[in-house]
């Protein structure tokens, strides 16, 4: 059996390395947020903190608007995870169970606008939101996004995984598509709308290029933009930027601490068993 | 279709229910408008934010733009022209390429050996797959931001770890030299997470009886990783590498805020290039004809992966 122990222990070896390499940034983030200033910017870098200093949090939020970008790219990235649910989960039905000609061009078309990368349309885009005078709006940070092809995909498969004895008796019982659809179709997906809202908060939480091109007002900044200006004007305060940096993350952290077992599961069959 | 026995009619059901009685053909037209009104959202946004920007830049790459982002003229192809003559476009796809070469590949080949270890059952791989997948909470600019305190040249601990081994410290995102294997660094660690979950997503799709009648066989670990999962997981690893690669195409935030293209472009990017030209120098109609560059680029990746990606799916 001693292949096995070496086997084992390599194997230990390489994920207690690979594990420590990965959390570094992490712990550098953490640890600086809870050090002072002449701590933080001390050579040789120091790697643990010498006492708990909270006052980092209190500073960070007086200093600049956190809280505000925070609300902003909760805003955001919440209106465009409810548009997503909204209109991919009706264009899925719409594509899953109800007879149109031209459903399969249609289909096609949707899928195709997949093969659109975002930063293709970016130009005409931005002339779009200005000319109708959404910069620095809500309206032009979600509008543009709400609509999407990866979504639509994903819930048309879940409503076609639906048992269809359960959509015929629904249809013999006399129901409307309007009340299968609501009553009947949504509620036995969830799991889908779960995967799909899971997936959809965190993509447009982290959005980078949009909001950078859109916003000037520190007013309207996402946690995205305004935690890398923050870098610029603080550049010496690393313990504050930190500090920043770790109230940013812990949204994130909490939603892939809930959301990551479905995101697994459910993107693997959207992506895969299509 | 006899529904007398019908549930009692709500007062709600009443309209739809109308609608099953109607005849075959206005039946057919009543599916077809509500098909399109369950369409109508999506249609309508594709149409004004994404099939309009297309081809609007289409037009505008054909035309010289005003800083306002009007159209000044009709100049046929001269801005590709433009692009494909001066060196500093072919400098930036050569970058791109070289980025994708140095992320991609790193990526996959540790997200795997990592996903392959976390499959098995030892002890404690709960812990350690939480950890691997915490990346994925980490955005561009916090990601940035953090390795931007990392890479600093005096105070950073990495130059402290490489002159504690005895090294020379690195000028991490100032030496042309160095800047984007930086960037590659950290977009791989960036990255991780996500191909992580997403090789492990498909190794578990593999059914556990196909690894016991391996066991059973006496094909050791590593005989089973290589003979057995490599190639039943090949459809994950090929949707895993043509996403990386069309994300590496779309990359921006982190040289946006660790290199801003620099120095000497070592750093700049298909599309930090396209920002730069659009709405920096506002040349809308250049930026457009490099937006359309990428499409194309993207769009080859795509077709490659509908085409080969589709065939290889084989589960058993």
């Amino acid at each position: 059996m001693r292949p096995n122990i070496l086997r084992t222990g390599l194997a230990y070896l390489i994920l207690a390395a690979a594990a420590i390499l990965i959390l570094f940034p992490f712990w550098t983030a953490l640890s600086n947020s809870l050090m002072t200033e002449s701590e933080s910017a001390t050579y040789p870098p120091k790697f643990f903190p010498t006492s708990l200093n909270l006052d980092n949090f209190a500073n960070v939020l007086t200093a600049i608007p956190i809280i505000r970008f925070i609300v902003n790219s909760f805003l955001t990235s919440g209106i465009i995870t409810v548009g997503n649910l909204i209109t991919a989960s009706m264009a899925a039905y719409a594509f899953a169970f109800l007879r149109f000609p031209g459903r399969k061009l249609l289909f096609a078309l949707f899928m195709a606008t997949m093969m659109i990368p975002w930063e293709v349309t970016v130009i005409p885009n931005y002339l779009t939101v200005r000319s109708w005078g959404w910069l620095d709006s809500y309206a032009g940070l979600t509008v543009p996004f709400l609509a999407t092809a990866f979504g639509t995909f994903l819930m048309r498969q879940f409503f076609l995984q639906l048992p269809k004895e359960l959509m015929e008796a629904a249809r013999i019982d006399g129901c409307g598509h309007i009340r299968i659809f609501a009553s009947l179709a949504l509620p036995l997906a969830m799991p889908g709308l779960a995967t799909l809202g899971v997936y959809s908060f965190l993509n447009h939480w982290n959005m980078y290029l949009w909001p950078l091109l859109i916003t000037n007002t520190e007013n309207m900044r996402t946690v995205q933009i305004g935690i890398s200006m923050l870098q610029f004007a603080e550049m010496t305060a690393w313990n504050l930027v930190m500090a920043g940096i770790v109230l940013v993350l812990l949204p994130s952290l909490l939603m892939l601490a809930i959301g990551l077992g479905r995101l697994v599961g459910g993107l693997t069959t959207g992506a895969l068993k299509g | 279709m006899d529904k007398s026995s019908a549930v009692p009619v709500k007062s709600g059901i009443q309209h739809t229910r109308s609608a099953v009685r109607l005849p075959r053909r206005a039946r057919r037209w009543h599916e077809y408008v509500l098909a399109m009104m369950f369409l109508a959202p999506s249609i309508l946004l594709f149409g004004i934010f994404l099939f309009y920007p297309l081809i609007k830049s289409v037009y505008l790459s054909v035309h010289s733009t005003t800083p306002r982002g009007e159209v000044a003229k009709f100049i046929g192809l001269r801005n590709f022209e433009k692009l494909f003559d001066s060196g500093h476009f072919l400098n930036s796809l050569w970058v791109t390429f070289e980025f994708m070469l140095f992320t991609v590949p790193t990526s996959i080949v540790l997200a795997l050996i990592l996903a392959a270890i976390c499959r098995t059952h030892l002890r404690g791989t709960k812990l350690f797959r939480f950890i691997f997948s915490l990346p994925l909470a980490i955005s561009v600019s916090t990601g940035s931001v953090i390795w931007m305190v990392l890479f600093h040249p005096t105070l950073g601990t990495l130059n402290y770890l490489l002159q504690a081994a005895g090294l020379p410290a690195v000028q991490w995102l100032t030496d042309p030299n160095w800047a984007l294997i930086s960037i590659s660094i950290m977009t791989v660690w960036m990255n991780l997470g996500f191909l992580f979950i997403l090789l492990l997503g498909g190794m578990e799709g593999v059914p556990e009886d196909i690894y016991e009648s391996a066991k059973m066989d006496g094909a050791g670990p590593m005989r089973t990783f290589v003979q057995l999962t490599l190639p039943l997981i090949s459809p994950t690893i090929f949707f895993a590498s043509v996403t990386s690669m069309i994300g590496a195409f779309q990359s921006f935030g982190q040289i946006h805020i660790l290199t801003k293209g620099g120095p000497m472009n070592s750093t700049n990017v298909l599309v930090y290039n396209l920002y730069q030209d659009a709405f920096v120098n506002f040349r809308f109609g250049s930026g457009s004809a490099q937006a359309l560059v990428l499409f194309v680029l993207i769009l080859i990746l795509t077709i490659i992966q509908f085409k080969f990606g589709e065939k290889k799916v084989h589960y058993q």
